[in-house]
């Protein structure tokens, strides 16, 4: 049952998933290129922000482009570990249930 | 008996998400809309460019076929070369605009927009090994060293493929290291360049085209 504690709950959606998928692999990603990768609404995909950075799993940052708001994405240290963590547990899981 | 059931399905999410997972990280790093075609098409106009090259050369030597120091001659030859040049300015731009069209035919279709910061990526990790080839090759032109320009084009235009081939399908890098390896045959061979040239960005070109057109969702 130690592996299921791995399991974790934040990234219990496939859109966080998603988000965190596309920052491990990226020095950061902005909103659109997010949403477009991801096929979802805005009101969507900001909301699984603000899940995923309430426990400090990304980082926003805010820049200016011209008069234009840009706003990046990047994965922190602890979302990182954590999202290893939790992959690691899903391929325990699998090869558990062959 | 029920609990087998929960097992079976989570089994299946874990393994949907695993590959969802997988799938982001590819298409969110390398840019997959470039189409087996275009590669099939650049090398039909290689082909081309290289037969129109090779009758001028012909002309040529046909028609010039006394002392090899002659001050006409070598009128002839700054002629000649502007013209071979010419060529393959051309063979280069029909390739690039091919590309684009077919590229931003697919991405349509996928549904995925063309300019992103993973074209970007892949632009800029390609154009760096083949600029500096193209003003190397200009240089050695300029110095006279005719013969090594095919090597030369080959070789950084195999390097400038394996640099991109971390943006896109990564089996491209292959079409990379044979254009280098054919390049450094090439050197052995001053004077064949333009067999090389047409094997290079011709043949090459088609055989790999070929082969990712007939897997349209090539292994990454």
């Amino acid at each position: 049952m130690s592996i299921i504690q791995h399991i974790n709950k934040v990234f219990n959606h496939r859109v966080r998933l998603g988000i965190m998928s596309a920052l491990m692999v990226n020095e950061s990603v902005d909103f659109n290129s997010l949403k477009n990768l991801l096929d979802i609404t805005d009101g969507n995909l900001a909301s699984h922000i603000k899940a995923l950075e309430k426990v400090a799993y990304i980082l926003i940052q805010k820049q200016f482009i011209g008069k234009k708001t840009n706003t990046k994405y990047s994965v922190t240290k602890l979302g990182k570990i954590a999202f290893k963590k939790h992959i690691n547990a899903l391929e325990k899981l699998i090869s558990q249930q062959k | 008996m029920q609990f087998k059931v929960l097992l079976i399905m989570t089994k299946k999410d874990y393994l949907q998400d695993i590959s969802e997972i997988k799938n982001i990280m590819n298409r969110s790093t390398r840019f997959l809309s470039l189409s087996g075609l275009t590669g099939i098409l650049a090398g039909v106009y290689a082909l081309i460019g290289a037969f129109f090259a090779q009758q001028i050369l012909k002309e040529y030597v046909n028609t010039n076929n006394r002392s090899v120091y002659n001050s006409e001659m070598g009128f002839a030859l700054d002629f000649i070369m502007m013209e071979l040049i010419g060529i393959a300015l051309i063979v280069a731009l029909l390739s690039v605009i091919t590309a684009y069209i077919l590229t931003k035919r697919k991405a349509k279709k996928e549904g995925v927009s063309i300019w992103t910061t993973t074209t970007k990526r892949l632009l800029f990790h390609f154009f760096i090994p083949l600029a500096t080839g193209g003003i190397f090759s200009l240089i050695i032109l300029n110095q006279g060293f005719y013969g090594f320009v095919a090597p030369a084009t080959l070789i950084f235009y195999g390097l400038a493929i394996v640099n991109a081939s971390n943006f896109t399908f990564s089996s491209v890098k292959y079409l990379g290291i044979a254009e280098i390896i054919l390049g450094l045959i090439a050197l052995n061979y001053i004077g064949y360049g333009l067999y090389f040239w047409a094997i290079g960005f011709g043949v090459f070109h088609i055989f790999y085209g070929t082969i990712m057109y007939f897997r349209e969702k090539p292994t990454i």
